[in-house]
């Protein structure tokens, strides 16, 4: 039993390492900023999720167990607030996507907000 | 009233997790600083449906694991894009319509879709989403109004058909 | 054995955060990479616990999640508007 707690385990945890390295390597990859934003996201959900799943295999029933779960939930309801932050502040500093049409860079200028612009 | 209740207990939860002694002393000041805690939370006027949406529990135990299934496939797929050549991605910029009927709604809605790799919501405004898209199958999947016909059904708002979403 | 393994795959994918910090064109990409950095800070604590046998380490854990984002969020806020009081009234891009 311990065993195949083990392997799974183990599965969890280089499942996670390997999307981990994956996004790292996207940000690196990547030219553009919004992309990766997506690279980024890979390592907030899957990167923590299979390692943290990982984890708490080899943890069992216990006070960790608990305390896994909690950073988990709390890294998957915070990181869209931080990601979505991030492109606002970049838009309103007019760093546009790399997109093929000019009506869809279009799109992302209406969505600007400035300083002097009243609502 | 519930709601802070709710938080109460949310507090209590927490500090049970972190603490794990049960001496006298140190249980009056865990209820002390709930109490604190929950005082300054209602004097900040943030103890509302949409701070603490336990009126979400219910349904979400059908959403959250549709939207795990979703982010796992999602993953998948733009691991793949990364790791392929440039044909592989697309970026885009789209706009979803957002057929909540009140804040709370749009805003599961955007963060669904933040929280799912290879999409992210740029802005919410007049109930639709800009959104940027990494490749063609992240944007098809949300062109089709799967999500937004499974947020409206989360939040019990009128579930719009399905392909009727359109930019 | 295995959780080394691990606490080293997770050293290097902060490598490459560190990389785009260092790297990244603007200001927008180095927050990103920060944020990264951050979270997987998270897991390398996490992991480290379990590598000394101490869980323990898990509450630091959770206490460098919480700053984690709120650094980020005022970060952000900061480069947009030069100031961390910016009042919003009723301007939509004190909202940020």
């Amino acid at each position: 039993m311990d065993m195949i707690l083990d392997i799974a385990s183990w599965a969890f945890i280089s499942g996670g390492i390997i999307f981990c390295l994956i996004g790292g390597y996207g940000l690196i990859k990547l030219k553009d900023f919004y992309a990766r934003l997506h690279a980024a996201s890979l390592i907030d959900t899957f990167g923590v999720g299979l390692i943290f799943i990982g984890l708490m295999f080899q943890a069992g029933f216990t006070l960790v167990t608990a305390k896994l779960i909690l950073i988990l939930v709390f890294i998957f309801f915070t990181s869209p607030t931080a990601t979505h932050a991030l492109a606002r502040a970049a838009i309103n500093h007019d760093v546009l996507p790399d997109v093929d049409t000019e009506e869809e860079r279009d799109l992302v200028r209406q969505t600007k907000t400035t300083k002097s612009s009243t609502s | 009233m519930v709601q802070v209740l709710a938080l109460a207990t949310a507090l209590a939860g927490f500090w049970v997790l972190l603490s794990g002694y049960w001496l006298t002393l140190i249980v009056a000041l865990g209820v002390a600083s709930i109490v604190l805690c929950v005082f300054i939370a209602w004097r900040m006027d943030v103890i509302d449906h949409e701070g603490h949406p336990i009126h979400l529990t219910i349904p979400g135990l059908t959403y959250f694991p549709w939207l795990l299934k979703e982010i796992v496939l999602s993953n998948l797929t733009v691991a793949k894009a990364i790791l392929g050549d440039k044909n592989a991605r697309h970026p885009q910029v789209l706009r979803v319509k957002a057929s909540q009927s009140d804040a709370l709604g749009q805003t599961v809605y955007a963060n669904s879709i933040t929280l799912t790799p290879g999409t992210v919501s740029i802005s919410v405004d007049d109930g639709y989403i800009t959104v940027h898209a990494f490749m063609d199958e992240t944007a098809e999947g949300l062109r089709s109004g799967e999500m937004d016909a499974k947020v409206c059904k989360l939040m019990g708002d009128a579930t719009p058909l399905v392909g009727d979403a359109k930019t | 054995m295995m959780f080394a393994a691990a606490a080293a795959g997770v050293v290097v994918t902060m490598v490459f955060a560190m990389a785009l910090a260092l790297m990244g064109p603007n200001v927008y990409n180095r927050i990103l990479a920060v944020n990264v950095f951050g979270t997987l800070s998270v897991m390398l604590i996490a992991i480290y616990g379990f590598v000394d046998g101490r869980p323990e380490f898990l509450d630091l854990a959770i206490v460098y999640a919480l700053i984690n984002f709120i650094g980020t969020i005022a970060v952000t806020k900061y480069v947009t508007f030069s100031d961390m009081g910016h009042g919003d009234d009723g301007d939509p891009a004190g909202d940020i």
